[in-house]
C-alpha cells in the first residue's frame, strides 16, 4: 500500500486507487496498451485478476458480481478491440442500472486521433451507453478521476461509467494524492423524498379500498426489501414485481404475486387492471410491463417513486410523482401511514380467484422433459435460495414464474437490453461474489453459443457455478413469436441440425457434464449438480422442442387480455 | 411550441457531443444550438431551441440536468428575456439593383461587412424570427451563401 505524497507512476496510482475503492476482482484481459498496467499487476496479491476469454465477458462478469454484491464491478481492457468488445456488456450495464466501471487502455495521447494500431474512440462509441465517462488527459487526473468514477458508479440511480487510459499517462510519473471527498457539481441525486409528497402518498393509499404495490430493481439496488416487506405486510398490500424486481418481496409470502407484464402471472395483470391505487417503487413503467399503455391500471391514482426524474412522466403520466431513494421512500411512507388499515378481504379474494382461475400450470403426466419442471425442480431443491441468473429468452420468462425467489439480490437477468450471451459470464461473476448460496445459470442453445468460451474461466478458476442448459433445439422465443404470430414461417430459429453435442463440448473444455432428458434423470441430475462443489457443472436438459411460455400479452395488447394457452390462441379473457 | 432552453454546462471536451447525442437518441428535435465560453472560463452557456409539447420539454429538461457535465437548465421561454441571432449573408450585387438593397439593409438594420465588384456581404441581429423575415426578403436578389449562428439568449436584468 502506497501512501499520499509518495512518487508513483500511472500504474501504480490505477492499483492504489482500486485498493483504496475497495476492490476485490477485476475482469479483464491484457494487451499492448496496458502492458505497464499488466507488469505492475504482477507483483499484486491482493486484488485478484479473473483472466477472461472475450472482453464481453468480463463486463458481464463485472455486472454479475456487481448485480450479486452491490458493489460496482470492475473491467480492464487493453484498446481498440479490447475497447468495443465491452460495449454490449455496457450496454447491458446501463440499461439495468449495474455499478460497473471499465477501464479502457488507449494508444498514446501523442497518437489518439491518427488512427493508429488499435485505436479506437470508445469515449466517443461510449457516451450514450454510460452514466459518464472521462479520457485521462493527464497521470495527475487520474486518481480524481477513478474516484469520481466509483462515485457515480454507485450513487444515485447506479450505472456504468468508463475510464479512458492513454499509454503514456499510464507509464508517467507524479506525486499521488487519494482525494478523501469528491465533488461533482452537475451530479446532485436526489436521494431524500419530499416528505410533503409521502404525506400525501401515504394519505391515498391509507383509503385505498384495492391498493397494488408494483416493485422494480430499484428497491433492490437501494436494499429496500426490509422495508418494503414491513410495509407491505402492515399494510396488507398485495405485491407484483418486475423482472428485475423479483426477490425484493419473498415470493412464497400470500402477498407475493410474482411478476407482472407479458408473461406475468394472469392475477397480478388482472389486479393492475382492477386497482384503485398503484405504488410504483424503483420500476420505469418499461413497455413489457404496461402493454398496450392507454390501458394500464385505467381505474388507479398512481404514485411513483424513483431516483431517477427522467423515469417520471416517461412513459405514463403518474398522479404522484416522489422522486427519490426507495428505501427513504418506504421507510418515510410506513411512518406517514396509519396503522389502522382499511379492510382489503374483498380485494384479496378477487385475486385469489384470478389465481384459481389460472394458475401457472403444465403439463406434468405426458412424461416429456420441460423447461417449467427442471425449474420448478431446482426451485424446489435449493429451495427458493440460490442466485440464480438466466441468459434471455423462454427459459428467463419461465425462471421468473416458477423459480420462488425468496431473497433480493437472487435473479440477475438481462432485462432491459435482453442480451443473449449475458448469462453464462454474469453467473461467473456472481459467484466471485457470493459464496454463501448456490450459483444457478438457466441458459438456452442459442444464448449458451454467444459466450460459451468463458466456460474456460469457470473452470480455470474452479467457480462452482450450475450451468443448466435448457436445450430444445430451437430459439424458443423467437420460435413461438412465429408460431403464434408470423404464419408459422420458422425462418432460421431451428437450431437442432447445427447444435453441435454440448456434453462433449463441456468436457472438451475439462467441464463436469451430465445429460438428461427425462423428469426422472433431470432430478437426479439437478441433485447431482448442487452436490458439486468442485467446480462449475454443466447439464444438458433436452427438454421438449415446441413448448410455449404461457400466460403472455401479445405485443402492443393490453395486459388484462392475456393469451392463456396454445390450443386455442384466441382465447382472451 | 417551440422553447428556449438556457444550459450550463462544464466548458470540456466532448459535452456539446453528449447533449446533441442525447438529443438524437432520444428522438427530440433540435432546432439550433450554439455554444459559448461564460465569464467563468470553466463554464460553457448552451443555447438550445427545440419544437416540442410540454410532456416532451419536461424529459428534455429533466435529460439535460441529467448529463453529469450539465450544471444548470433553465426554459426562458416562459420568462423575461433577451433572444438575438447572428445571420452573415453574401449577395449578388449589380448596378440595377443596388439602391433596393442598401435601402433593406437598413430596414433590417444591418451592416455592410464587405462589399466587391459584383457580390456584397452583410450582418444582420436579431431575433430568429427577424432573421426568417430577413432571408425571404432578400432571397429574389439573389444569395450566393448564407450562415447563421443559431440563437442565444438570455435572462433580462432585474
Amino acid at each position: 500500500m502506497h501512501s499520499s505524497g509518495q512518487t508513483l507512476n500511472g500504474s501504480e496510482i490505477f492499483f492504489e486507487c482500486l485498493r483504496r475503492e475497495n476492490v476485490e476482482y477485476i475482469f479483464g484481459y491484457p494487451g499492448g496498451s496496458l502492458l505497464k498496467v499488466y507488469e505492475t499487476l504482477y507483483d499484486i496479491k491482493d486484488i485478484k485478476h479473473i483472466l477472461v476469454r472475450h472482453e464481453q465477458g468480463a463486463t458481464h462478469m463485472a455486472e454479475g458480481y456487481a448485480r450479486a454484491t452491490g458493489k460496482p464491478g470492475v473491467v480492464l481492457v487493453t484498446s481498440g478491440p479490447g475497447a468495443t468488445n465491452t460495449v454490449t456488456g455496457i450496454a447491458n450495464a446501463y440499461m439495468d442500472s449495474s455499478p460497473m466501471v471499465v477501464f479502457t487502455g488507449q494508444v498514446p495521447s501523442s497518437l489518439i486521433g491518427n488512427d493508429a494500431f488499435q485505436e479506437a474512440d470508445i469515449v466517443g462509441i461510449t457516451r450514450p451507453i454510460t452514466k459518464h465517462n472521462f479520457l485521462v488527459k493527464d497521470v495527475k487526473e487520474l486518481a480524481l478521476t477513478i474516484r469520481k468514477a466509483f462515485f457515480l458508479a454507485s450513487n444515485g440511480r447506479p450505472g456504468p461509467v468508463l475510464i479512458d487510459m492513454p499509454k503514456d499517462i499510464l507509464n508517467a510519473s507524479c506525486t499521488f494524492h487519494w482525494p478523501e471527498t469528491v465533488e461533482i457539481r452537475g451530479f446532485k441525486p436526489t436521494i431524500t423524498c419530499h416528505i410533503n409528497q409521502v404525506e400525501k402518498a401515504a394519505h391515498k393509499i391509507a383509503k385505498a379500498k384495492r391498493p397494488l404495490l408494483y416493485i422494480g430493481g430499484g428497491v433492490i439496488s437501494a436494499e429496500a426489501s426490509e422495508e418494503l416487506r414491513t410495509f407491505a405486510i402492515q399494510q396488507n398490500i398485495p405485491v407484483t414485481m418486475t423482472l428485475q424486481g423479483l426477490g425484493a418481496f419473498p415470493g412464497n409470502h400470500p402477498l407475493s404475486m410474482g411478476m407482472l407484464g407479458m408473461h406475468g402471472t394472469y392475477w397480478s395483470n388482472q389486479a393492475v387492471n382492477a386497482c384503485d391505487v398503484l405504488i410504483a417503487v424503483g420500476a420505469r413503467f418499461d413497455d413489457r410491463v404496461t402493454g398496450k399503455i392507454e390501458t394500464f391500471a385505467p381505474n388507479a391514482f398512481i404514485i411513483h417513486n424513483d431516483i431517477d426524474p427522467t423515469n417520471v412522466d416517461k412513459n405514463i403520466k403518474v398522479d404522484l410523482p416522489i422522486v427519490g431513494d426507495a428505501k427513504d421512500f418506504l421507510a418515510k411512507l410506513l411512518e406517514e401511514t396509519p396503522e389502522t388499515v382499511e379492510n382489503r378481504d374483498s380485494w384479496l379474494a378477487d385475486i385469489q380467484s384470478w389465481r384459481e382461475l389460472c394458475p401457472l400450470t403444465y403439463n406434468k403426466e405426458d412424461g416429456a422433459l420441460r423447461t417449467e419442471y427442471v425449474i420448478d425442480e431446482v426451485s424446489k431443491q435449493t429451495e427458493g435460495n440460490a442466485v440464480v441468473v438466466t441468459d434471455v429468452g423462454q427459459h428467463q420468462m419461465w425462471t421468473s414464474q416458477y423459480y420462488t425467489f425468496r431473497n433480493p439480490r437472487s435473479i440477475i437477468t438481462s432485462g432491459g437490453l435482453g442480451t443473449m450471451g449475458f448469462g453464462l459470464p454474469a453467473a461467473i461473476g456472481a459467484a466471485f461474489g457470493i459464496s454463501d448460496r448456490p450459483v444457478i445459470l438457466f441458459s438456452g442453445d442459442g444464448g449458451i453459443m454467444m459466450n460459451i468460451q468463458e466456460i474456460v474461466t469457470a473452470v480455470h478458476y474452479k467457480t462452482p457455478i450450475k450451468i443448466f442448459l435448457i436445450n430444445n433445439s430451437f430459439l424458443g422465443m423467437v420460435r413461438q413469436w412465429q408460431e403464434l404470430f408470423h404464419k408459422e414461417k420458422y425462418s432460421f430459429t431451428d437450431l437442432g441440425e447445427s447444435n453441435p453435442d454440448f456434453v462433449k463440448v463441456a468436457e472438451a473444455f475439462r467441464c463436469k457434464a451430465i445429460l438428461a432428458d427425462t423428469p426422472e434423470s433431470a432430478k437426479a441430475a439437478i441433485k447431482e449438480a448442487l452436490a458439486y462443489n468442485e467446480g462449475p457443472v454443466f447439464v444438458d436438459f433436452r427438454v421438449m422442442k415446441k413448448d410455449m411460455v404461457f400466460p403472455m400479452v401479445p405485443a402492443g395488447g393490453s395486459i388484462s387480455d392475456m393469451l392463456l394457452a396454445r390450443l386455442n390462441p384466441k382465447t382472451m379473457v | 411550441m417551440k422553447h428556449i432552453i438556457s444550459v450550463l454546462v462544464e466548458n470540456k471536451f466532448g459535452t456539446l457531443n453528449r447533449v446533441a447525442t442525447m438529443f438524437s437518441a432520444r428522438g427530440f428535435n433540435l432546432a439550433s444550438i450554439s455554444i459559448g465560453e461564460t465569464e467563468d472560463p470553466e463554464i460553457s452557456r448552451m443555447t438550445i431551441v427545440t419544437f416540442a409539447d410540454d410532456q416532451i420539454i419536461s424529459q428534455v429538461i429533466k435529460q439535460l440536468n441529467r448529463l453529469i457535465d450539465t450544471i444548470k437548465v433553465t426554459d426562458l421561454t416562459k420568462q423575461p428575456h433577451v433572444e438575438r441571432e447572428l445571420l452573415l449573408m453574401t449577395m449578388k450585387l449589380t448596378k440595377t439593383q443596388q439602391h433596393e438593397i442598401f435601402e433593406l439593409i437598413n430596414v433590417f438594420k444591418g451592416k455592410v461587412v464587405d462589399i466587391k465588384q459584383k457580390s456584397i456581404t452583410i450582418e444582420v441581429i436579431g431575433s430568429p424570427d427577424k432573421i426568417n423575415t430577413t432571408i425571404d426578403i432578400f432571397k429574389p436578389y439573389g444569395i450566393k451563401e448564407l450562415a447563421r449562428s443559431g440563437a442565444v439568449a438570455i435572462h433580462r436584468g432585474e
